[in-house]
């Protein structure tokens, strides 16, 4: 079972963060695969998937930014009608608490991306299920 | 005429003058009521304090007990300021043989002038806290202290030569020759301020020595600089040593009014030498032992330049209880901070040291801060940002519960809630210097 490495990023509410870790990666030819941001009135916390997290990760924090590594759980589903609502369907139905999740699509593929504190019973529910887990190398080479 | 003079010849001894360290508190005040007449009497020839003790009739029989002290008014810096340079001059100049100056950034400098008397009375203060903390005139003193007008300089430097070490004037600066003589002559005993002893344990990794190994430290003499417990603790854990607190202030002569002693619980205020109060900033009445005010001293044992009931501006309290040390000079807390600091909201007295203590105490946030007194809705309401020193959860709910926990920490020590806002590592004021750390919005200041 496997796991990929997002990284995650505290935003103040201010213009101009966001632009810089932007230009930051991508001085670094660090691509970005998928980006999201949540907030609250007062900050956010941006969550990216990156072409070289490890890099990524040092980059910033070396910039200063408040930055954290976390182990998120990426799954391939077709790209195609319906296919995100089963897979999300079979989470509820088993009351796995999710923390976050966010989804993106990648040519032929959707990509889903979620974060929850209780892995194992997540893995046994994607392999019950025979869902697809993607590692990090197939996400950059997708 | 010190009895310091017997125990330069064997110091033994636990205290360097045992009759006056560790006399009854009746005795206590009784030879302080003798010495506040004495001062009063010098203080009575300068310009300055002629004309106030004339405007209200006080003359040296006012003084029938030690609290009689409360019949004469406050000293400010703004008064000293006022009369430079002589203003407050009690000798005949020719008696002075020293002054020592502190810089103002706005308008006159204060002066403090010392005669011969002065000069031995502060030098013997200063050699009783070094002896205090086990130093020996087997030791070897290094002073890292700016020399000039810094009476962390000559302060120290007379006090170590009167206990008898072999004092080297260092002075500020250049790191690896401090070190270098730190080896060359066996120095165990080092006064700095707290950043640079931090500074000296950075030198001493990039010179691949080890000052636990490659040195005789043994003690830190530290002051001048507000630093928190945690910092003392890291000075002692770097180099090897044990640190001790040092507080003065130049209108007081300089180092050596009061000092930790082995248990490193509070410093011990030489209370033969200087009169001590703790008063309300803004009421000016006596706060009890234990709450924390202004801290207001006299000199009891200086001729050229007597200064009574001085406002120090320095916000600390007295320690209630007593030392095991057995020493009858009551301790005062480390200063928490100034005066101008301090702000008051809903009613409550806060000072800003108050919360960065909690701040220094949760590794989740860095030591930067901000506080903003603002009106909301006809209420009173502080906000203290602080910054987030990595982030070390990408879950909101465990941010949240970081701002919560500040903030219940921080009513439970100024009692007033505050509103938590986390900022990025790196955004807000750095915490050394003079940052301003307080901004007051309200309508009604
Ligand atoms: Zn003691």
């Amino acid at each position: 079972m496997t796991t990929i490495r997002q990284l995650s990023i505290f935003l103040e509410n201010k213009s101009g963060r966001l632009q810089e870790v932007l230009e930051a990666l991508g001085n670094e030819k660090i691509n970005i695969t998928a980006l999201t941001i949540a907030d609250t009135s007062e900050y956010g916390i941006l969550r990216l998937i990156v072409s070289d997290p490890e890099n990524g990760y040092k980059l910033l924090k070396n910039r200063g930014f408040s930055v954290n590594l976390t182990d998120v759980l990426s799954l391939s589903v077709s790209h195609e009608a319906g296919s995100l609502a089963k897979v999300l369907k079979k989470f509820s139905e088993e009351k796995l608490s999710v923390e976050y999740m966010y989804a993106f699509s990648l040519g032929e593929k959707a990509v889903i991306v979620l974060r929850t504190d209780n892995r194992p019973k997540a893995f046994e529910i994607i392999e019950r299920n025979n869902f697809t887990l993607i590692s990090e190398d197939e996400i950059k080479n997708l | 005429m010190y009895a310091a003079a017997q125990n330069h010849h064997h110091q033994m001894n636990r205290y360097w003058e045992e009759e006056l360290e560790t006399m009854s508190r009746p005795a206590l005040e009784k030879l302080q009521l003798e010495r506040l007449k004495t001062t009063f009497a010098y203080a009575a020839r300068s310009p300055y304090y002629k004309q106030l003790f004339g405007k209200l009739n006080l003359t040296v029989d006012s003084f029938g007990h030690i609290d009689d002290i409360r019949k004469i008014p406050f000293t400010t810096k703004e008064d000293l300021r006022a009369n430079y340079p002589y203003g407050l001059v009690a000798l005949p100049l020719q008696e002075s043989v020293r002054l020592h100056s502190s810089s103002g950034t706005t308008g006159n400098p204060t002066v403090i002038f010392h005669s011969q008397h002065d000069l031995d009375s502060w030098s013997n203060l200063v050699a009783r806290c070094l002896y205090s903390v086990g130093v020996r005139d087997t030791d070897v003193f290094q002073n890292t202290s700016g020399y000039g007008m810094f009476t962390g300089g000559l302060g120290f430097q007379y006090g170590a030569e009167r206990l008898g070490c072999l004092t080297i004037p260092a002075a500020a600066g250049n790191s690896r020759r401090q070190i270098k003589f730190m080896q060359d002559f066996g120095t165990t005993t080092v006064h700095a301020i707290p950043s640079y002893a931090i500074r000296l344990a950075d030198v001493f990794e990039e010179m691949g020595l080890d000052p636990h190994r490659d040195t005789r430290l043994k003690t830190l003499v530290i002051g001048a600089e507000p630093h928190t417990e945690e910092q003392r603790r890291r000075i002692e854990e770097l180099l090897g040593v044990r640190a001790f607190n040092s507080f003065g202030m130049s209108e007081m002569s300089g180092p050596g009014v009061a000092f930790e002693c082995e248990y490193q619980t509070g410093l011990h205020l030489w209370e033969d030498a200087f009169y001590l109060e703790i008063i309300h900033p803004d009421t000016l009445e006596p706060l009890p032992d234990g709450e924390i005010g202004e801290l207001v001293l006299t000199s009891l044992d200086r001729r050229a330049m007597p200064i009574l009931r001085y406002r120090t501006r320095d916000l600390t309290r007295i320690l209630p209880g007593d030392c095991p040390c057995r020493r009858v000079h009551r301790r005062i807390d480390r200063v928490k901070g100034r005066t101008d600091d301090m702000f008051i909201i809903k009613g409550c007295n806060i000072f800003p040291m108050q919360i960065e203590k909690i701040l220094l105490q949760t590794p989740e946030v860095g030591n930067n801060y901000m506080i903003t007194l603002d009106t909301v809705d006809h209420s009173d309401e502080m906000l203290i940002e602080v910054e987030l020193k990595d982030l070390f959860t990408d879950d909101y709910g465990r941010l949240e519960n970081l701002a919560k926990s500040l903030r219940h920490r921080i009513r439970d020590e100024v009692l007033v809630a505050p509103r938590i806002k986390l900022a990025e590592s790196g955004s807000l004021p750095q915490s050394e210097g003079k940052a301003v750390r307080v901004r007051d919005l309200r309508n009604n200041k």
